[in-house]
């Protein structure tokens, strides 16, 4: 026998190892599902120390199940949820990819949603066609804006973008709570902080009235599948995409491959901003049709959690938006329905957070499931 | 480090954006300049007058008193001084002192036009800034001796409500000086799991630290709203009041504002000073340095990277639990949800702006404390400006000096990377 054919068959011995399909199935489907799981369970055990019984776990548990995939309107409403949280993550986890760490979504969210709500009830007499993209159009280059000043500090001073952006959202908070409670954005007649109504023409439609009138989901979420293939396009086959990542990769290297590390980071910041930004807008136009403090309801931070589960892989930003979406929309349900408080949706996310980023603490806690593997 | 990194650059680089920065900072201190002059010097009159002594004082000290108008033109006069030397010169290492001196001044300038006509307790506000800062102090200290030892501490934020959580209902329970050794150790506990996650189990620390903050606040306000508000006894901690230093606290304006605190602000200050000492002075704290700038050397040296890590981490919890239980036993003595309010994130930038050094978190917390309680007080002034924008000023300038004065801030080598040990 000669040598290359010996070569041949342990290389391909190595590679049937490395690709085996049980281990893939292990990885890629396994460890999620257990640490959604797992997550579960220790749901549970929380209720139980706080006096919760045992029926009105299993009530709870059925009611984040009905409330998130259950019925239509239940996943209209986990698709509703989900909207936002990947529009922003989409933002984040381009960040991540340039090695960018940008804690500012919220900001850029928020503004990005005021900016659209302006637009939308300003420009009055105006066809829809025209009207709804300029709104999402306003909300995304807000939101690229805001996110632009971290990136060009960064590049022009070296200024860390972990602290501008922390920063710039908090003055952006105060910035739209100002705005909310002055005009021209207030409501003409109250003095609380609200913004006047988005007009019907810069609202995104619903999908499913058609089947009942009550059913919230709505073009948005067409705009969350255009993000994510955007998204993969530019991040894995355009010339910008690959700097981006080079960038992210090896900054040293990417610099000495002739590209210009201060246009990345402000490309990279402003891009992310306006996908928050766009994730602003889509609340606005699409749920709530007008601003009040905190109608971003957290999903700018939250967002980061989903980048983060999701990998920053535009497809796994994607799912972890669902499934982020659809604990959300069930965990309403279950604190109507069982009387258990909403927060324990957050203490499941981040049990699912932590187990899906240490699949050793999955096996470690239920090995009997895992076929067994040499070393780690 | 992967995502909190600040890009190096190639010397050429640097050489130009130091010297544009330079610039930069000259038509900064111009621009301050004539702000200066129109917004305050403008539209002021009368005598501002500062009040250094509090009603309970012992020893009094006549008011300060200055004329608004006539101040900001001096002070405008001096930032635009700065500003051409700075622009024509280019002032070397001095740059960042004028940037810093010509802040300042503005800072004056405007408490000056702002109070003119009225009068305005100086030393509260000094008093009220050293409370304020004491979580963001606790709360960078804690950022600083974990990513010392190269571990990214984004769980602050988590450590800070978990040791307000547990000082609120401890304390309610078995008294104060419980609360806060509960709360220690609760802070310690999510230290450790921090540790144990990001070393052991190889988490991506940014990941570990998201999740950390996700759970605390999942878990408080859960427990919160499921629990405290049916048995409200368990919320209903005692606070610790002011201890008076003898003859010291008898001093005008120090002695209200250091030596008439509570436990946490002694506490927050001692421990500044104990890890600074720990840190660059003792053999251990030379170790989980070199631990968080070059590992494999460490190793090689026979420091255990991992056990050093998991101490640093740990201890860094049980600073932040500390600082979490100001705000419940050090201030209101209830928990509320979500109450530490971005603090720990604050904390973070604190920890960056003080360039990973205790004092410099400290200095850079105080920077945040003095802001915080000057729109607190501002809002008595009645100033013609928007409070939101009063708000919105400490982060602007805090902006502006990461830009301007501090620049390339360097992190630990090793930070935010796992270490696998051969």
């Amino acid at each position: 026998m000669s040598e290359p054919g010996k070569l041949d068959a342990i290389s391909s011995d190595l590679l049937k190892r490395a690709v085996a399909d049980r281990f893939n199935g292990e990885e890629m489907i396994l460890v999620p599902v257990l640490s959604v799981v797992l997550a579960l369970a220790i749901g549970a055990i929380v209720m139980l120390a706080t006096g919760v019984g045992f029926g009105s776990i299993g009530q709870s548990y059925l009611a984040l199940f009905t409330g998130s995939v259950g019925s239509v309107n239940a996943i209209s409403e986990t698709l509703t949820a989900a909207a936002p949280l990947t529009l922003a993550g989409l933002g984040i986890a381009l960040g991540f990819r340039a090695g960018l760490f940008n804690i500012g979504a919220e900001g850029q969210l928020i503004l990005g949603g005021i900016a659209a709500v302006a637009v939308g009830f300003a420009l009055t007499d105006t066809p829809a066609w025209i009207h709804l993209p300029l709104a999402l159009l306003a909300g995304a280059l807000a939101g690229a804006a805001w996110a632009a000043i971290a990136g060009w500090l960064k590049a022009a001073t070296g200024a860390h973008e972990v602290i501008t952006t922390i920063m710039l959202n908090l003055i952006a908070l105060r910035l739209v709570d100002y705005l909310l409670r002055n005009p021209p954005i207030q409501k003409p007649g109250r003095a609380d902080p609200i913004s006047q109504s988005v007009l019907p023409s810069a609202e995104l439609p619903r999908l499913l009235t058609w089947i009942d009138p009550n059913l919230r989901v709505h073009a948005g979420i067409l705009l969350v599948v255009a993000a994510v293939a955007i998204v993969y396009w530019l991040l894995f086959r355009t010339t910008k995409g690959f700097e981006f990542r080079a960038a992210g990769a090896n900054p040293d290297a990417a610099r000495y491959a002739g590209m210009r590390s201060g246009l990345i980071i402000v490309l990279v910041m402003a891009t992310a901003g306006a996908l928050a930004g766009l994730a602003g807008a889509n609340q606005v136009l699409g749920v709530l049709g007008r601003a009040s403090p905190g109608f971003s309801g957290g999903a700018g931070f939250d967002a980061i959690a989903v980048a983060l589960l999701g990998r920053s892989h535009p497809v796994g930003v994607l799912l972890a938006g669902l499934l982020f979406g659809a604990l959300q929309a069930g965990g309403r349900e279950m604190q109507v329905a069982a009387g258990v408080s909403i927060d324990l949706i957050s203490i499941i996310q981040a049990l699912v957070i932590v187990f899906m980023a240490a699949p050793t603490l999955v096996r470690a806690t239920i090995p009997w499931v895992f076929t067994k593997q040499v070393g780690r | 480090m992967a995502m909190t990194d600040t890009a190096p650059l190639a010397k050429a680089d640097i050489e130009l954006a130091r010297r544009r920065q330079k610039k930069i900072n000259g038509v900064i201190l111009l621009c301050l300049a004539a702000f200066v002059a129109l917004a305050f010097g403008a539209t002021s009159e009368g005598d501002a007058v500062f009040r250094l002594t509090l009603p309970r004082d012992a020893v009094k000290i006549p008011n300060l008193v200055l004329p608004a108008a006539p101040y900001a033109y001096i002070v405008a006069a001096l930032l635009a001084f700065f500003g051409i030397r700075q622009f024509l010169r280019g002032g070397g290492r001095s740059t960042n002192v004028f940037l810093g001196i010509g802040l300042l001044l503005v800072v004056t300038a405007f408490l000056a036009w702002a109070t003119a006509g009225k009068s305005f307790s100086l030393t509260g506000m000094l008093e009220s800034t050293l409370v304020r800062a004491v979580p963001i102090a606790l709360g960078g200290l804690a950022g600083v001796l974990s990513e010392r030892v190269a571990v990214v501490n984004i769980a602050i934020e988590g450590m800070l409500l978990a040791g307000a959580f547990a000082g609120a209902l401890i304390g309610s329970v078995m008294g104060g000086v419980i609360g806060i050794v509960g709360a220690v150790a609760i802070g310690g506990l999510f230290g450790f799991i921090l540790a144990a996650l990001v070393v052991t189990h190889r988490v991506d620390q940014i990941i570990a630290g998201v999740a950390i903050n996700l759970f605390v606040l999942g878990l408080t306000s859960y427990v919160s709203s499921q629990v405290l508000t049916e048995y409200t006894w368990l919320n209903n901690a005692p606070v610790f009041r002011p201890i008076e230093i003898p003859f010291l606290s008898d001093l005008p304006v120090v002695g209200p504002v250091l030596f008439r605190q509570n436990l946490f602000v002694y506490g927050a200050l001692i421990m500044v000073l104990v890890a600074t000492y720990y840190l660059f002075h003792t053999r251990t704290g030379l170790r989980a340095r070199a631990v968080g700038e070059h590992p494999e050397a460490a190793d090689t040296l026979g420091i255990n990277v991992y056990r050093t890590r998991y101490i640093n981490v740990t201890l860094a919890g049980m600073v932040a639990g500390f600082g979490g239980a100001w705000f419940t036993l050090g201030s209101v003595g209830r928990f509320d949800e979500g109450m530490t309010g971005g603090r720990g994130f604050i904390g973070l930038a604190a920890m960056i702006f003080g360039r990973w050094h205790p004092v410099g978190a400290l200095m850079a917390a105080l920077v945040f404390g003095f802001a915080d309680s000057l729109q607190q007080k501002l809002a008595i002034l009645q100033t013609p400006i928007p409070s939101e924008f009063l708000a919105m000023a400490p982060y602007i300038a805090t902006i502006v000096l990461v830009a301007g004065l501090i620049g390339r801030a360097r992190p630990p080598a090793a930070d935010g990377q796992p270490y696998i040990k051969e």
